[in-house]
């Protein structure tokens, strides 16, 4: 379905307007700052790191399918799980959605040209990708990559612990990703407060875009702490400076305080988006609005706000913290988050509900992650927490909280990649992805809550075998294969589309949200036309006339107004005045 | 407006609720759900509260699966020409949907509280003192008397493990010992990295951390020989820093303890 349709074919003339005969091929690649290349970029360089920390989870599984495993020897082990949280946390789950999806979707859910800082934008990119390429450089090193895990605990983190040039890479590769991740922050927070479109108000953005906005403001909160925590243990390994060093006057757990700062805000800085995609996702598929749109805007706020005050619940079993304080506080995360859940249900509540593949992976994201919630709930809990920290309960605790986000992921690659490349991927090889990676993840992540409390420790290089744990982690491994199997034919997937592509068209999925008003793949600066901009969903207003819903915004004009000086956008039959003579209908109100 | 479905659904999660408490109670001995029944009063107190919260969060988990699956299977498109209703909200039931969670956790943090104080409380005078210190990669185990003063040590005897695990409680692993039914307090350091002190049959972790001194108590229920290991990754050799405990009856506490070496001065 075209939304309009006297558009003409000027996706050549709408580059050349501006920046006449431009780079093309590689030279494109490498100079642009174009948030859609940029966005582009970053997400073929996340799924590179998830590929290698993916590989790295299989090792790890194969080490631990046999009991006095010598598969790997135990300095590898530490190495492979060092490395595999360090790459899907810090250079796969965050990036892929902040600096990969919303990079590329959110300018246009608002209607804007590019993101408000594109140089800055290209900056991210680059510091990322040579981040985590240093990071990656450890192995290379005659010390080997980083092995004190990915919380880097001092004093284990220390020039004595682990010496070499490894730890090193690994230390100033997060200080560079730090670096990315904040200027990403900062230009998601101002693209969305000054870029939006007229009529665009911010009760009127899709949740998607709210939650980035939302994500932003924490990125600007943790990832400052982070990377000067980072710069301290520099300072500590090669200056001496004690800062977590007993001996020198120092704090060891002021570094668990600094990292966990940043590394519960970074929990949801990772959820918060893959949150909007599942809210976005099942509207769309549900035929109908987002149910409690406002609640769901105010809950990811309370849930941003509580994140901050909760990092001490990773240390509830270092006997230095307050437990009642920090555990009333996780608990409250619930609240919001239960919300958000019944406002899911809510939005498919009598809608009409199509299984492609974003919807199914957005239910399979509801399933897992409710898993993940309600063992998060067991662990705020300061006693059960004495009893299962450090063991493989919590590590199947936050693998249900992340595998929910990487289907949530796959949600939105399903969804958008029509959008990114303008063609669809197959529907059966993508449901085979789906039925896998639902399967595959609850039989990895299952057994590994019942060996928690069996008493298996986390990060144990092996086990013998008349600790009865043999059986557990041999299901495990085995769901492994699964998500690998999983993972492989998403891959073929892509191949086959590049291989027979199947147009996408302008907007295949009858979706509503403002990027879906443009070509696939969208020209220069995005849009030579936005349709009239009434309530939070443009495209289907224009689509289905008879099924909207109308608020009657008090925008004045020019008030919202902020996209100027873009002379590709044609901003036609934009009725800032909220004051639509079109027939309204509203059966709640 | 009322959702349709709801009086139903609504019966359908009376129904859980009470037939998961009538076989609880029922059944007098609480559901495990794969813990340990934990084997001192501390261990125990936390048995009680993981079981129950368990208990609830399952039910708040089957009813929210049980919303998802009849949303899913309910409302899927049969026709695709009929456009369902576009309606977004409904106040009443998003306040419910608010207020309920909010009472929930309420309960639940009352019984943490209540549970961790039990869990954290130091006896004023504890039968037996032992202080543990955690190094990479072993255990010392210092029985100490009132004035301090070193009366027995049990360490990890090589300072570098062995190459593969063994059982935690086989003889290469130090054991130390513990009273039954009386009340231990255990003084907790590191002498290098953070390690974890942890025995999953007594339900209790707690981090050796450098620079501070943790105090806990045990008070045995259960004799026996439990499993004990580092939780806290310490580095190289962290899968082998086992260590066990064996809980005797006191007299027989007595005797093993005046057969100790009290070797090393006290520190």
């Amino acid at each position: 379905m075209t939304l309009l349709a006297d558009r003409p074919a000027v996706v050549e003339e709408g580059s050349d307007h501006e920046h006449g005969a431009g780079p093309s091929g590689f030279l494109k690649w490498v100079t642009s700052t174009d948030h859609k290349v940029i966005g582009k970029n970053y997400t073929v360089t996340a799924v590179i790191f998830f590929l290698l920390a993916g590989a790295m989870a299989m090792l790890i599984r194969a080490q631990l399918a046999n009991p006095d495993s010598t598969l790997l020897s135990q300095h590898t082990y530490n190495e492979m799980f060092t490395m595999h949280g360090s790459l899907m946390i810090y250079l796969f789950v965050g990036p892929v959605a902040f600096g990969g999806l919303a990079n590329y979707i959110v300018p246009l859910q608002i209607g804007a040209p590019d993101m408000a800082f594109p140089r800055l934008n290209a900056l991210s990119y680059w510091l990322y990708l040579g981040g985590g390429s240093l990071m990656m450089l450890g192995f290379l090193t005659t010390g080997s990559a980083a092995d004190f895990g990915w919380v880097a605990y001092a004093p284990l983190s220390n020039s004595i612990n682990t010496p070499g040039a490894g730890p090193d890479l690994w230390i100033v590769a997060l200080i560079l990703t730090g670096f990315s991740a904040i200027f990403t922050g900062v230009n998601l927070v101002t693209t969305i407060y000054y870029l939006r479109a007229p009529g665009m108000t911010m009760f009127r953005m899709p949740i998607f875009t709210w939650n980035m906005l939302v994500t932003g403001i924490l990125i600007l909160i943790a990832f400052p702490v982070f990377t000067s925590a980072l710069v301290l243990l520099w300072c500590d390994r090669h200056l001496g400076a004690h800062i977590f060093e007993v001996s020198g006057g120092g704090v060891p757990v002021l570094w668990q305080d600094l990292f966990w700062f940043f590394g519960h805000p970074e929990v949801y800085i990772l959820a918060l988006p893959f949150f909007g995609i599942v809210t976005d996702v099942i509207a769309v598929f549900s035929r109908k609005p987002i149910f409690g749109y406002r609640g769901m805007v105010f809950a990811t706020m309370s849930i941003a706000a509580l994140s901050t005050s909760v990092w001490a619940h990773h240390m509830f079993t270092t006997g230095v913290v307050l437990l009642p304080f920090f555990s009333l506080m996780s608990y409250l995360i619930a609240v919001p988050t239960g919300i958000k859940f019944f406002n899911w249900i809510g939005t498919m509540w009598r809608g009409s509900v199509k299984f492609d593949t974003p919807m199914l992976f957005a239910i399979g994201f509801l399933v897992t992650f409710l898993l993940g919630g309600v063992s998060g709930i067991l662990l705020a809990s300061p006693p059960v927490d004495f009893a299962t920290h450090d063991t493989y309960f919590v590590v199947a605790h936050f693998h249900s909280v992340v595998m929910s986000l990487v289907m949530a992921a796959f949600a939105g690659f399903f969804f958008w990649y029509p959008k990114m490349t303008g063609r669809m991927l197959r529907e059966g090889l993508g449901k085979a992805t789906f039925w896998l990676m639902l399967v595959g993840a609850n039989v990895t992540f299952l057994p590994q809550y019942l060996l928690g409390l069996k008493g298996m420790p986390r990060r144990i290089a092996e086990y013998a075998a008349s600790d009865g744990f043999t059986t557990l982690n041999r299901i495990s491994s085995a769901g492994s294969v699964l998500l690998f199997l999983s993972v492989a034919i998403f891959l073929v997937n892509v191949v086959v589309s590049w291989w027979k592509p199947i147009p996408a068209g302008d907007n295949p999925w009858d979706a509503s949200s403002l990027e879906w008003a443009t070509s696939s793949p969208p020209p220069h600066h995005n849009f030579l036309k936005i349709p009239p901009i009434r309530s939070q969903r443009p495209v289907w207003d224009y689509n289905h006339p008879e099924d909207r819903i109308i608020e009657h915004a008090k925008a004045r004009p020019g008030g919202f107004v902020a996209s100027g000086g873009v002379g590709t956008v044609l901003l036609a039959d934009v009725n800032v005045d909220g004051e639509d003579t079109l027939e309204t209908r509203d059966p709640d109100r | 407006m009322g959702i349709p479905g709801g009086a139903k659904l609504r019966r359908v999660a009376r129904f859980l609720l009470f037939s998961t408490i009538a076989l609880a109670l029922g059944g007098c001995t609480l559901p495990t759900f794969g813990g340990f029944r934990g084997a001192t009063t501390q261990g125990q107190a936390e048995f009680k509260l993981w079981s129950w919260m368990t208990m609830a969060g399952l039910v708040v988990a089957a009813i929210v699966w049980g919303l998802i699956l009849w949303a899913v299977i309910a409302y899927r498109r049969r026709d695709p020409d009929k456009m369902p209703r576009q309606f977004h909200s409904n106040a009443f039931v998003e306040v419910i949907y608010t207020a309920v969670p909010l009472i929930i956790i309420g309960v639940i943090f009352f019984y943490t509280v209540k549970t961790e104080n039990t869990v954290d409380a130091l006896a004023p005078h504890p039968a037996v003192t032992v202080r543990v210190t955690g190094f990479q990669w072993g255990w010392s185990f210092s029985y100490r008397d009132p004035q301090g003063k070193q009366i027995a040590l049990v360490e990890t005897a090589q300072a570098r493990p062995p190459v593969l695990a063994g059982n935690p409680t086989s003889a290469e692993y130090p054991q130390f010992v513990l009273p039954l039914g009386e009340t231990t307090q255990i003084v907790l350091e590191s002498a290098d990295v953070v390690h974890g002190f942890y025995i999953p049959a007594f339900n209790f972790s707690r981090y050796a951390l450098p620079g501070v001194t943790n105090n806990f108590d045990f008070t045995p229920v259960h004799t026996g020989v439990f499993a004990g290991h580092c939780a806290q990754y310490c580095g190289l050799y962290h899968a082998e820093m086992l260590f066990s405990v064996r809980v005797v009856r006191p007299g027989a506490f007595q005797a093993w303890l005046s057969t100790q070496p009290a070797s090393g001065a006290a520190t």
